[in-house]
């Protein structure tokens, strides 16, 4: 298979998907759930196929047309885009494996139109991995926001409304209001959007107005969560936690980071970057942004709420670590996307797991439920020491990735801020495990055992990825080094 | 016997001419299928023309083989390709699926008259913009104005009399202007032809009765385009007007005006009048500006969905004056691009709308919650054409967004309030249009509201989904409007020295 041809079938695959489930779910739930399995699983062949030929060296590219005159819709594929859709197609086929279980064990309605938004949201989510200027990253934004919704608002009561307001307006807002100008801005000066390696940007554009363009990007991309616009992330939680675990934990947060890294290494340009002295606001934006999200995290009562600002948090060190602009900081941005999904998703599969076995959503009724819920608890443990960075986890690696790089630019605020962030993020979940483990349970709460065995197969599988990465991490780092290739030490 | 030649004189006579023969079809239906067939081959004439434009043909026509500047003469080019396409598609659109909802509100026996009337306004408004002489604009101004206020107070709405007697005084007055407009710069060179006019008004010495005239067109036009603040007429007569006249009206009356504006002071007074841009920079520019934040926030807290999509247009008709107040290309450009996108994303939303009105007696926004769980594929029809509208990419409203930003760039220091401007209207609409969705979608239905038995009637639903799969076709494929318009564009500023 040619990888020109993988790049359509990234996308159409899950578009397939969609129109199959809505087919088969006029039939029967089974058929629906094994389309959705099926397509999951060809996602992530079609996908894991084209690494290959990353390895190589090759760039596959695919031009569908002209929107408008030297501004098409153009996919092309890079190390950074590879990881990035490797790492949501590969976790699809988990996640709808703990859907099924979840969805089932809930009796949630309208499942249809559950699985085939989420078949939509992945087909945006590839378009914007393998977004081939800023253009068609913009169009796959936007479906990524849209499809989404429906998610969200799943409930349909009216808390639930309004909170998926919040999430809509948000992200509609800043991408229109701040994105968008953004990105003709670009345009206009650049004379194309194409991301290419070492920037369009520099030369055209100089002073302050580095700063403020690199503002309106970072700003508009909400996605990615830096404060203040946040808001959305915590409003999302009135999801179903699939959803949560997916996409608020993996596919749409981190197409958030994604962009932001992106466009700084393709569009800015890093070398361009660490030469401008208005785009050091950065740094400091995400570096309040992590103080300050785990700060509320330490805060909260609700255990979702908290992985949400937790969330926040942990997205900032991507943003910080690309805004570092230092070689040893963007592979650190790659590889802690990709550890944090895989320590985030299992906690967020943990905490639905709990909700439903127990219904318990709240942190006081979490006292000595290791003994009721041991696999769950267990692999909540390992996702939470991820986030905090105790190896051997996921989240090791990429924090030394992060350090190692501040180190080289010697900045001291990256480095207080990690630190600082690793005592509260050490301080919102150590209580949490050793009540769960080590706290008598209060009595009058509902008897309950373990979750359904999908959900408790797949969390699992996420906990074991999360403590593999720190051993198997060899490929990432490898395909990431690419790049960073041409960037000065 | 090649027509080519003559579809310019075919555009207007074929419906001016079907119009009183249209009165003749007493029998139940057959009225409509008359004026149905008049308007698809007003269709498909329009599309030829555009075609044959896009390939480079420029027409001419002298009726009578009388030259101008003594007979009556006929052109098309670019720019008035496009408006015939808007003023033909939505006409034909309109009528052919619009039968179940103009059965409901006309009486049949009443029928022929108001298909005649139709008929009559779309041949005036091609008309319009076919001629290529001041004089004949006017007279062609009035046969689609007097139909158009035929039409609006055809309907049982009895709240469209005084609507329609405010529309019926204001457009008098505008076109008075306009002729008074007209009047004076006839006095100055003694032609009525336009190209004409260009030629000679360069050699008048005595400019104060020409800057008088510019003046009177400028206000005339825009009072029948309804720019801020002369727009007053346009909400009323939009909510209470019969609702598929609705879609044709909102589509493109107000565009053949702008139209006109837009032609006249580019082709005549631009070139030859010193510091003529000043109208723009000073005058329609902070008018399109005001007209866009203004006429979009009363559209937030609208209660009656017409009325908020009739303000809605207002907001988009600021769009087009700033685009074209830019005197660039890229400006001019995305402007008749807006037009055509405006007139794709409006007619659509007014036949999602005419959709449900056969369902719901009272279209405040109140009575219509919950409908899209009886009306799922209408209300999602509705919904796309509202993102068109927003200008979410990948629709049609996106690309002539993009444009006119990419265009406001270019304005130097006041860039960065136009960019401003435009983005905060867009949250604003976008709000709006949110407004409609929540409603549709997520509030429970009124209590003495009876649910809805099934979608709007086929011909309605599959007009309104032609419209949705329109904005999204050309939101991704915009080419062909596009070279219209950059040819429009290029022409109008050819114009300019």
């Amino acid at each position: 298979m040619s990888a020109d041809l993988a790049i359509l079938l990234a996308i159409c695959v899950p578009l397939a998907t969609a129109v199959g489930i809505q087919l088969a779910g006029r039939i029967s739930d089974n058929l629906r759930e094994a389309v959705t399995l099926a397509g999951a699983a060809t996602l992530a062949w079609v996908v894991w196929g084209m690494l290959p030929a990353l390895f190589a060296g090759e760039r596959p590219a695919l031009t569908l047309g002209e929107l408008l005159p030297g501004i098409a819709i153009a996919f092309e594929v890079e190390p950074l885009g590879m990881l990035f859709a490797a790492l949501a197609s590969g976790l699809w086929i988990i996640n709808s494996i703990y859907s099924i279980g979840y969805m089932r064990g809930n009796r949630e309605k309208k499942q249809t139109r559950f699985y085939t938004c989420f078949a939509l949201a992945l087909a945006a989510t590839m378009g914007i991995a393998f977004a081939g200027n800023l253009l068609t990253l913009f169009l796959c934004y936007e479906l990524l926001t849209l499809s989404t919704y429906p998610l969200v608002s799943h409930k349909g009561d009216e808390a639930t409304v309004r909170s998926a307001r919040v999430y809509l307006g948000i992200l509609l807002c800043t991408s229109i209001g701040l994105f968008l100008p953004a990105i003709i801005w670009t345009y206009h000066v650049a004379g194309t959007g194409d991301f290419i390696a070492g920037g369009i940007l520099a030369g055209k554009i100089a002073g302050a107005d580095v700063g403020l363009l690199l503002a309106l990007f970072v700003f508009g991309v909400g996605k990615a969560a830096v404060m203040p616009v946040h808001r959305w992330l915590p409003a999302a939680m009135v999801a179903p936690t699939p959803v949560s675990a997916l996409l608020h934990a993996v596919a749409v947060v981190k197409a958030g980071v994604f962009s932001i890294t992106k466009i700084i290494v393709y569009v800015f340009g890093v070398d361009f970057l660490f030469a401008t002295p208005s785009s050091g606001w950065l740094v400091y934006a995400a570096a309040f942004t992590i103080i300050a999200a785990s700060l509320i995290a330490l805060r909260q009562t609700n255990l979702k709420r908290l992985l949400a600002y937790s969330t926040v948090a942990q997205l900032s060190y991507v943003v910080m670590a690309a805004a570092v602009l230092k070689p040893l900081a963007e592979i650190g941005a790659a590889i802690h996307m990709v550890a944090h999904a895989f320590g985030k998703i299992t906690l967020f599969f943990a905490a639905g797991a709990i909700y439903t076995a127990a219904h318990k959503t709240e942190l006081n009724q979490l006292y000595g439920i290791g003994r009721r819920m041991p696999w769950t608890m267990a692999a909540f443990t390992i996702g939470a020491l991820s986030m905090i960075g105790v190896p051997p986890t996921g989240g090791f690696v990429s924090k030394w990735y992060i350090l190692a790089g501040a180190f080289q630019a010697e900045n001291l605020l990256a480095i207080f801020t990690i630190i600082g962030s690793t005592v509260l993020n050490a301080a919102y979940f150590l209580p949490i495990i050793f009540m769960a483990w080590f706290a008598d349970e209060r009595p009058g709460g509902p008897e309950h055992g373990e979750a359904p065995p999908l959900v408790v197969l797949a969390l699992v599988l996420t906990a074991l990825l999360t403590l593999g990465f720190f051993f198997f991490n060899g490929p990432v780092i490898a395909l990431e080094q690419q790049l960073v290739g041409g960037m000065a030490q | 016997m090649d027509l080519t030649p003559h579809l310019p004189v075919l555009q207007v006579v074929v419906p001016l001419l079907s119009s009183p023969l249209l009165l003749l079809l007493r029998p139940r239906g057959l009225a409509w299928a008359g004026a149905a067939a008049v308007a698809l081959l007003s269709f498909a004439i329009a599309l030829n023309m555009a075609l044959a434009v896009a390939a480079g043909i420029q027409f001419s026509y002298a009726v009578g083989g009388w030259e101008p500047p003594y007979g009556i003469a006929l052109s098309v080019d670019a720019f008035s390709a496009l408006i015939l396409l808007i003023v033909t598609g939505a006409g034909a659109i309109a009528i052919l699926a619009g039968k179940p909802s103009v059965d409901r509100e006309i009486d049949a026996e009443r029928q022929p008259l108001f298909y005649s009337a139709w008929i009559l306004a779309m041949a005036g408004l091609t008309g319009i913009a076919l001629s290529a002489d001041a004089f004949n604009i006017f007279v062609f101004m009035e046969i689609s104005s007097l139909a158009s206020y035929v039409l609006i107070a055809g309907g049982p709405d009895r709240r469209a009399l005084p609507a329609v007697f405010k529309y019926l005084i204001m457009g008098t007055i505008g076109a008075t202007f306009y002729l008074i407009g007209v009047g004076l710069v006839y006095m100055m060179t003694g032609t009525l032809n336009l190209a004409d006019m260009e030629a000679r008004i360069g050699g008048v010495t005595d400019i104060n009765p020409l800057l008088v005239a510019a003046g009177f067109i400028t206000i005339g036009l825009a009072l029948k385009a309804a720019v801020f603040p002369l727009h007053v007429w346009l909400p009323n007569a939009y909510t209470h007007a019969p609702h598929m006249i609705t879609v044709f009206l909102a589509a493109c009356a107000t565009k053949v005006a702008i139209y006109v504006l837009l032609r006249f002071d580019f082709f005549v007074f631009q070139a030859n009048l010193d510091r003529h841009d000043v109208q723009f920079s000073l005058f329609l520019m902070p008018l399109a500006l005001l007209g866009i934040l203004v006429a979009s926030a009363v559209a937030m807290f609208e209660g009656h969905i017409k009325r908020l999509l009739a303000m809605s247009s207002v907001a988009q008709i600021g769009y087009i004056m700033l685009g074209a107040s830019f005197i660039t290309e890229a400006g001019l450009t995305a402007s008749a691009l807006h037009m055509f996108n405006h007139a794709l994303a409006k007619g659509g939303l007014f036949l999602a709308i005419a959709g449900l009105a056969c369902h719901y007696g009272d279209l405040r926004l109140a009575r219509l919650a919950g409908a899209a769980r009886s009306m799922p594929w209408t209300a999602a029809a509705l919904v796309v054409c509202g993102f068109s509208l927003v200008g979410i990419p990948g629709t049609a409203g996106f690309v002539s967004k993009w444009l006119l930003l990419d265009a406001a760039l270019d304005e130097g220091r006041f860039a960065a309030v136009l960019v401003g401007v435009i983005l905060v209207s867009s949250l604003m609409a976008l709000a709006y249009v949110w407004r409609i969705v929540e409603t549709l979608y997520f509030k429970p239905a009124a209590q003495d509201v009876a649910t809805p038995t099934g979608e709007a009637p086929l011909p309605l639903l599959l007009a309104a989904w032609l419209a949705a799969i329109a904005n999204i076709g050309f939101g991704l494929f915009p080419q062909f409007p596009l070279e219209l318009c950059s040819a429009a564009a290029e022409l109008l500023l050819g114009h300019t020295l």
